[in-house]
């Protein structure tokens, strides 16, 4: 609702920036870079809008659901020029002067953002749509001495589904930073060698900056962006995880740290805990399907890590090896990617900077041949001023306008150079997926020559038992025991193979699905970049071809 | 006598030489060689006195001068006369019955070494003006020669808006960059030309030496007129003069200089001193915007060769997407470049002429603030003799004749300061029309440029995306 009047004022200043245009009267103190004057360029767009371009609709409210088409790739049936739509044109919630009483309570418009990198929603209809709004401080339970000092802000998180897991349709609850990590921990344990989208920084900031708007809506954004991407994952977004974040009201029941492996796996080993109490030097089949973690799993640690050094070393070769020859491959071939990527996405930053910049330098320059003309129309004395000074506000005008032409193109282009972006963050949970699965094998190779330490140690004990007749009890209890560990080693054995598999199951499904979304993103980019720099380069061609024509007549003087 | 050793010296070695150009078509020239050069040189060098060295070195220079000039000529021989023909920029009025007089400033070349450096520029005069030698001259001049014309109109045209000249080069590093060469030779053309189409400054004889004397001659004149000796402490008195009488006139509790209390021309200066900031500003976001274009360029091209590689490193038809997007970004680029080069030359080099006519103007309403100071205390002066005078009549002294004699060649004087005062006056107030005239179309010039080199670009960088959509369009449903 808010939203809404934030449009009618943006709409009501639109009109009023028309009449300041056509009279040309010019706030005198041009505050820097007033874009009043560069959103008056947005008024007379409306009467000489582009033939190509659609008619600029009166927007949807942007409270509404973004439309499932919104950024649909398959442009081809439509006009060259995507319309811009209005949300898109106001691309930053921050922009001008559409500002709030207290934004920070405010719900700033909150589709927009929602679209990154959505593909068209596949084949089935299945959809799970979140948005993140409505920031809100809120005070720390704990009775703090300082009043005041201990607030955090939660977020109004809304889902809005047709998966029938979720049972309903829509769901709102309120959430803080501190529980998206938890989620994201869960996950990340739970789906060891999928591609989890990156979690948004913790940003170690003081909590003077932290309530700061700008730090707010930053944040909102990007958790925003996040829960979409976890929502678009084919497996996440099934994810008992997910659902208990997005649905359950009050406090996030997940653990926000794992005592007890909350999950078995296959439930292949569900063996009583007791059984590996008594013999600490032998890991659990539960825990191996997790990586050694600091703490309790010292032990395991120290052996992971002398394994890690035998097999660094070369010394002795490992039983179990990376063997995946494609797997290699592929890797070397992501690392490949991942310099490129970094490398172009640094210069689309760049790109578009030196955009933004040749933008604002063109407004600045139609607003100085504004003030030039304001100047020459007031002390006109002859009639060759008076030309000089229509001119000139033809040039102005133009110049302004193509400077709003600049920055709207810009942010379009932003958008889809963004997706360069997406993928350098998504290079980060492809290498901890990666690196998940190296420890996995790590810990399959420590139990493996675990296990042949243990039988070597025992066939050692039986051929010592063995001969002397009658057999020495203790001995004989010994090898009972050692039996005893063997096979419960080789059930943490099968159990860590098993993971070992699974990751590189997940790995593999992963690898592939995102070589197919990297495709169709890519080129979903490359085709909205184009199309985009098309459109917004044939609307500034008019708008100064126009200027060149009203012009020509002094070209033909002096030739 | 230098001379005369020289060419005394040079001629015992024929072939080399023999360089009185014209005689361009003889192919004495070419075994000129740079190593012929530096035997000449070593060979003075260990010759003469130190004393005559300095006389030395400029006749070689102008050995260096002719003999690349010469070269040149013989290369463009026949590319020069029809460049000629057709003229730089300015030239084609015409060249029936009525009366014209064209000027190209063309082929800068840099002579000299180090600090010393210079560009040196043909001046290509086409005319049927009576007053001039013949129907096309073709003189080499320099920068200060430029600036010693400029001076002399200044001096002798009061009132008129002398032309601007473009300024000197302040950064050292600029100054023979190629684009500030071209830019300086456009503008050298621009000034020149203005002069020569004023129906007053047309006729100034200071032109005529400029465009038509030899080298010698103009050197020798710009030595005389604006040479340190003479120009500067005239100056320097001025200004001593104008502190002097303006520190007098506080102390003395007088009202600040005399001035004109015209409203019309108020409001004249106002308006000219108003337009050079705003003029300035516009200038500077102006050069700020052919930067931008320069840094966008750069962008593209990085951003073309990032994305490139990137496509190599996907392979099949998406990499090969990427790949035509970087090409096009790498082939836009260029455009930029050549806009932002357009756009420095045709639109802000403009506006820099602008400002600097409006400077120009300054200049002469400085003149004319003085020429109205002189009239006044003149006429001040007068009235004071006139009643002395009147006393000297009364009391009968011998003196009368004398101060007679006195007053009336102070009011001579004084009717000779009202005389160019108000000449100026009338100049000033033809000259605006013809200034607001002139800039009218100046500027409607540079915005047609503007705009057209802006929306070519556009449509370029329109084209070269749109190539692409195909491309993609195929990769999709592939």
């Amino acid at each position: 609702m808010m939203g809404y009047e934030n449009q009618g004022f943006e709409e009501a200043h639109l009109y009023a920036s028309r009449e300041e245009m056509e009279n040309l009267v010019i706030e005198e103190p041009l505050n820097g870079r007033s874009f009043s004057s560069y959103r008056s360029a947005m008024a007379s767009l409306s009467e000489t809008h582009h033939p190509l371009s659609p008619p600029i609709v009166a927007s949807d409210d942007p409270l509404l659901p973004p439309s499932t088409d919104h950024r649909n790739p398959n442009l081809s049936d439509k006009s060259y020029l995507d319309p811009p739509s209005y949300a898109d044109v106001i691309f930053s919630p921050f922009d001008g002067e559409s500002d709030d009483t207290n934004g920070i309570e405010s719900p700033n418009q909150d589709s927009g953002i929602s679209g990154f990198l959505s593909r068209s929603a596949s084949s089935s209809s299945e959809y799970l749509k979140i948005s993140v709004s409505n920031p809100q401080k809120e005070q720390e339970n704990s009775n703090s001495l300082v009043p005041g000092g201990n607030t955090y802000v939660t977020y109004l998180i809304t889902t809005r589904t047709n998966m029938p897991e979720f049972g309903g349709s829509e769901f709102n609850v309120r959430r803080r930073f501190k529980d998206v990590v938890t989620l994201s921990d869960r996950l990340s344990e739970s789906y060891r060698g999928f591609f989890i989208p990156p979690r948004p920084d913790k940003n170690v900031v003081e909590s003077q900056v932290m309530q700061k708007q700008e730090f707010v809506e930053q944040r909102r954004v990007a958790l925003e962006k996040y829960l979409c991407r976890l929502a678009e994952h084919p497996v996440i977004k099934n994810s008992e995880e997910l659902m208990v974040f997005l649905k359950v009201q009050g406090k996030l029941p997940l653990p926000t740290t794992t005592d007890v492996a909350s999950r078995m796996l296959d439930g292949a080993v569900n063996l009583p805990r007791q059984l590996f109490g008594e013999s600490a030097n032998v890991v659990a089949p539960h825990e191996v399907v997790q990586p050694a973690k600091g703490g309790r799993d010292l032990l395991r640690i120290f052996k992971e890590l002398k394994q890690y050094v035998a097999n660094d070393w070369g010394g002795s070769k490992p039983s179990v090896v990376e063997e995946d020859k494609e797997f290699l491959e592929k890797k070397e071939k992501l690392q490949d990617l991942e310099q490129h990527l970094s490398n172009a996405s640094q210069q689309a930053e760049s790109l578009v900077k030196a955009q933004q910049d040749i933008g604002e330098t063109m407004g600045e320059l139609g607003l100085a041949f504004i003030k030039l003309t304001k100047f020459e129309t007031e002390e006109a004395m002859y009639n060759s001023q008076r030309i000089r000074a229509a001119d000139m506000k033809r040039v102005a005008t133009a110049a302004v306008k193509v400077s709003r032409f600049y920055r709207e193109s810009n942010a379009q282009a932003v958008k889809h150079l963004d997706t360069l972006h997406e993928y350098l963050g998504m290079m980060l949970a492809v290498h901890s997926a990666f690196s998940e699965r190296s420890s996995a094998l790590l810990t399959v190779q420590t139990l493996v020559s675990e296990l042949s330490s243990l039988h070597s140690r025992a066939e050692k004990l039986e051929v010592a038992s063995s001969k002397i007749f009658g057999g020495d009890k203790s001995r004989i209890r010994k090898i009972e025991e050692l039996k005893q560990t063997i096979r419960v080693t080789e059930d943490a054995r099968s159990c860590a193979v098993g993971e070992y598999e699974r990751i590189k199951e997940n790995n593999r499904t992963e690898l592939e699905r995102l070589d197919r979304e990297r495709h169709e993103d890519f080129l979903s980019m490359l085709k909205g970049f184009v199309i985009n720099q098309v459109g917004y380069a044939d609307k500034i061609a008019n708008v100064w071809g126009k200027v060149a024509e009203e012009t020509s007549k002094y070209a033909k003087e002096n030739s | 006598m230098t001379e005369c050793r020289i060419t005394g010296i040079i001629s015992q070695r024929p072939g080399v030489l023999d360089f009185s150009y014209p005689a361009s078509s003889v192919p004495l020239v070419s075994p000129f060689s740079s190593y012929e050069k530096i035997n000449v040189e070593e060979f003075f060098a260990s010759r003469i006195k130190p004393s005559i060295a300095r006389t030395l070195k400029q006749s070689i220079e102008r050995v260096h001068i002719k003999a690349k000039w010469v070269q040149r000529s013989k290369n463009e021989e026949y590319l020069a006369e029809q460049r000629s023909l057709s003229g730089s920029s300015q030239s084609p009025r015409s060249s029936s019955a009525h009366p014209f007089l064209s000027v190209s400033v063309t082929d800068p070349v840099k002579l000299g070494n180090g600090v010393q450096a210079y560009i040196s520029y043909r001046v290509i005069t086409k005319t049927n003006f009576p007053e001039y030698q013949g129907p096309e001259k073709i003189v080499i001049r320099r920068y200060s020669d430029f600036v010693w014309l400029c001076d002399r109109i200044f001096e002798k045209y009061k009132g008129v808006f002398i032309p601007p000249l473009p300024e000197k080069s302040t950064v050292e590093k600029f100054r023979f960059s190629a684009e500030f060469i071209e830019m300086r030779r456009q503008a050298l053309d621009i000034f020149v030309n203005r002069i020569a189409s004023h129906s007053e400054l047309q006729q100034s004889e200071d032109l005529r030496t400029f465009l038509q004397a030899d080298e010698e001659t103009m050197e020798r004149a710009r030595s005389q007129e604006i040479g340190i000796f003479k120009k500067k402490p005239s100056d320097l008195m001025q200004i001593f003069k104008d502190v002097q009488s303006k520190v007098s006139d506080v102390v003395l509790g007088k009202e600040k200089p005399v001035e004109e209390s015209n409203l019309q021309y108020e409001k004249l200066k106002h308006y000219i001193f108003e337009l050079e900031d705003h003029l300035a500003e516009a200038q500077k976001h102006a050069f700020r915007l052919v930067k931008r274009h320069k840094e966008l360029g750069q962008s593209l091209s990085d951003f073309g060769k990032a994305v490139k590689l990137l496509g190599a490193c996907e392979g099949n038809s998406l990499g090969k997407a990427f790949s035509e997007l970087g090409t096009k970004s790498e082939m836009l680029s260029i455009k930029l470049q050549n806009e932002a080069h357009n756009l420095l030359m045709n639109f802000e080099e403009p506006l820099k002429d602008y400002v600097r006519a409006v400077q120009s103007i300054k200049a002469t309403m400085a003149e004319r603030a003085n020429a109205f100071r002189q009239q006044c205390e003149l006429a001040k002066t007068i009235k004071l003799k006139e009643i002395n005078l009147g006393k000297l009549i009364l009391s009968r002294s011998d003196k009368v004749g004398e101060a007679e004699f006195e007053y009336n060649e102070l009011k001579a004087e004084s009717e000779e300061a009202t005389k160019r005062f108000e000449t100026i006056v009338r100049l000033m107030s033809e000259e605006i029309v013809r200034f607001q005239e002139q800039k009218t179309s100046d500027m409607g010039l540079a915005f047609h440029e503007f705009a057209k080199g802006q929306g070519q670009l556009a449509n370029e960088i329109a084209d070269a995306w749109r190539s692409l959509l195909p491309k993609l369009e195929a990769c999709c449903s592939a």
